[in-house]
């Protein structure tokens, strides 16, 4: 199946989202490259889930909103783009940077959610080890970065194979708001550990590949200390996207963990 | 017509292989820096600068690269400060400082600085700076083009309006904003803006009617954006001629043919300017316009497979040395084919640079006399003097037959429009028997 765009007015600008599937609605917020396209992933869920996807200002889709210069920003957004929608409290599953997102905004109120997913997200700093420069690398070489074999998952040729102008167009989109959001410091915010504290009896569940080139792997453990009984889930010979590399582990993880 | 002198000022010493294994200059470690030689170049190129003075030039020219052996330019306004108290006459050009990773204020008051020791010699220029520039000095480049309009319209009213006063801008912000320091040009020092033919660029720059000062480009695109300027031109009310335009050409002359030839190859030395930055270098996030990234992606797009080649890259320090020194070597002949490098004795080389005057018709024209890699200092120095002496004095004589107006002859944008409101013609004509 496929899902269906719609659009939203926040705060005088517009918003474009994906929306597909049928049952509780999950938000799903995108990563750093953009919407990839309708996963395997988002299958399997929108036969359970009504998938509300937004596609983030400025990464190609929803028009740049000028005054969205950081990730609390961008959080903030959402926050009253759920409000306004009569959405909350709403289960999210953020990936990579989706995952900040969905992190900022549970610290601007935890409320809004009822479960919060993030897989691999930025955000904080590693406690060891450096974030990958998505600003000063080329985006294949950062997506087969972001697998722990970029060869042995089918699904990412399918998703990001054979990239024509349009798609690297799109990319040069994705990347440029991703650095008006997060230049520096780069792909973290060094409040967000400490105001995460503050989110209180928010189910969450922290989903990571062992072998992440992008961020180290070791930054779920500080995702997981911050917020108050947070789950962590950790894949083997898995990269920076489980969903991809993992999807079937990483379904079952979240599926079950929704439920509860 | 002013004629000028540039160098990039390189780290001569650096070994190429060390530049071939990187695929590029920009990024080869520091460890290969050693600063007493540092000094000996620094002193170099200031003295080749005063020399051109004596020779007739009337303009030296200075550029500004960061984290880079092509240029040991970084702090360019520290050797135009001393220019300006070691020259009498020339105009001190920066083309450009790099706005975006700039204090404006501060460089308000350098500016000004340099502008009055030299006695009103300054002609400030802005760039927005490589892509790698935003990368070695930390600032987004995503938000470059905003910057460098912001802090641009800020210089313009630190140096003429009467402070203090407050300033709170998008980028910038400042409490205090009254410089003791102010052009000695009134209201504002002379500008030209150096550029790689950027269609943004040209525009802005018609609009303010600054001079555009085509970097080293081929011809045929210089003369499309010339026109664009022009015809930018003519929309804002006044008619282009030869002080809106600037050209930068690359020039070596020895006393024979033979050496001059051997002295040319050192254009190309680590793989010449393409080499100065990978292409995740020179664009990364968000540094291009979406016009300019729609630009690219159609001319990287390989038609036979449909991908674009700057999706992504590879790079070896295993890669063969010599065989790539091969390849950039074998494309020396096509740049001398296409007047990218004029090489030659003054007598031959006379011909060639009538052609590109009359082609693209330059009122500031900046001879990117050689330098650096395997070039002796003797030799630099020869090349200039024979440029001086004998090459300059023929070019000063067509630059009159052919009205090549300078911007003290003719105030840019100040030329009228003719009557039927319908610009007349900025170039001549590409003649391929010339090339």
């Amino acid at each position: 199946m496929a899902a269906s765009e719609k659009s939203a007015q926040v705060g005088g600008a517009t918003l474009k989202y994906l929306e597909g599937g049928s049952g509780a609605p999950l938000l799903v917020l995108h990563g750093e490259l953009g919407f990839p396209g309708w996963t395997d992933a988002y299958e399997s869920l929108s036969k359970t889930r009504k998938l509300i996807i937004p596609l983030h200002p400025g990464f190609g889709v929803s028009d740049r909103i000028d005054w969205i210069m950081n990730m609390r920003d961008q959080a903030c957004f959402y926050t009253r783009f759920l409000q306004e929608q009569a959405l909350t409290p709403i289960d999210v599953l953020g990936f990579s940077l989706g995952g900040w997102i969905a992190a900022e905004m549970a610290v601007n109120n935890a409320g809004q959610f009822r479960h919060m997913a993030l897989a691999a997200p930025f955000g904080i700093r590693p406690p060891s080890g450096e974030i990958r420069d998505l600003f000063a690398t080329p985006t294949q070489n950062y997506i087969d970065a972001s697998m722990f074999d970029p060869v042995g998952a089918p699904e990412l040729s399918k998703l990001y194979g054979a990239p024509g102008p349009k798609q690297y167009e799109m990319w040069e989109d994705a990347r440029a708001e991703s650095a008006r959001l997060a230049w520096a410091p780069y792909m973290f915010n060094p409040s967000l550990p400490h105001l995460l504290g503050g989110v209180k009896g928010l189910p969450t569940l922290v989903l990571w590949g062992k072998d992440d080139r992008i961020i180290p792997a070791g930054t779920a453990d500080v995702f997981a200390t911050a917020i108050a009984g947070a789950k962590v889930e950790m894949f083997d010979k898995c990269g920076h996207m489980p969903e991809i590399e993992k999807k079937d582990q990483f379904l079952a993880t979240l599926t079950a963990f929704l439920a509860q | 017509m002013h004629i000028g002198t540039f160098t990039e000022r390189p780290y001569a010493s650096l070994a190429e292989n060390e530049v071939y294994r990187n695929a590029s200059f920009f990024g080869v470690s520091n460890k290969h820096f050693d600063p007493k030689t540092g000094a000996d170049l620094y002193h170099r190129y200031l003295d080749q600068n005063v020399a051109a003075e004596a020779l007739g030039f009337d303009v030296i020219m200075l550029n500004e690269h960061h984290a880079n052996p092509f240029t040991m330019g970084a702090v360019m306004d520290v050797e135009a400060a001393i220019l300006a108290a070691r020259t009498n006459r020339v105009k001190i050009a920066l083309m450009g400082n790099p706005l975006p990773i700039t204090d404006p204020l501060r460089l308000a008051e350098e500016l000004a600085t340099i502008d009055m020791i030299s006695r009103g010699r300054l002609v400030a220029g802005w760039v927005r700076g490589a892509g790698s520039e935003q990368i070695a000095n930390n600032v987004n480049p995503a938000y470059n083009r905003e910057r460098f309009n912001e802090a641009h319209d800020f210089i313009q009213q630190a140096w003429t309006r009467p402070g203090p006063w407050r300033y709170e801008g998008k980028h910038y912000h400042y409490r205090h904003v009254n410089p003791w320091q102010k052009p000695y040009q009134q209201p504002v020092p002379e500008c030209w803006i150096p550029g790689l033919v950027s269609p943004e660029t040209v525009i802005w720059c018609a609009q303010h009617r600054y001079p555009y000062l085509a970097l080293a480009t081929f011809l045929e695109p210089t003369m499309e954006m010339w026109d664009m300027y022009a015809d930018e031109a003519e929309r804002q009310g006044y008619q282009a001629g030869p002080e809106n335009f600037g050209y930068l050409q690359k020039i070596v002359v020895a006393e024979t043919e033979e050496k001059a030839q051997e002295l040319g190859r050192a254009w190309l030395y680590g793989g010449g300017q393409p080499a100065f930055a990978r292409p995740e270098w020179m664009f990364p996030s968000g540094y291009n316009t979406k016009a300019a990234t729609a630009r690219l992606a159609k001319a990287f797009t390989n038609p036979e497979t449909g991908d674009v080649a700057l999706a992504s890259a590879t790079y070896s320090e295993n890669i063969d040395v010599e065989a790539a020194r091969r390849a950039t070597q074998a494309t020396y002949q096509g740049f001398q084919d296409s007047n990218q490098f004029i090489v030659g004795t003054p007598k031959s080389v006379l011909p060639k640079l009538r052609h590109v005057m009359e082609t693209i018709r330059p009122g500031i024209f900046i001879c990117w006399h050689i330098e650096g890699g395997t070039v002796s200092q003797e030799d630099a120095m020869t090349s200039l003097r024979l440029l001086g002496t004998q090459v300059l004095p023929e070019m000063r004589k067509y630059a009159k037959e052919l009205g090549l107006t300078s911007p003290d002859e003719v105030k840019p944008g100040s030329r009228p429009l003719p009557a039927s409101g319908k610009r007349l013609p900025v170039v001549g004509k590409i003649n391929r028997a010339a090339e």
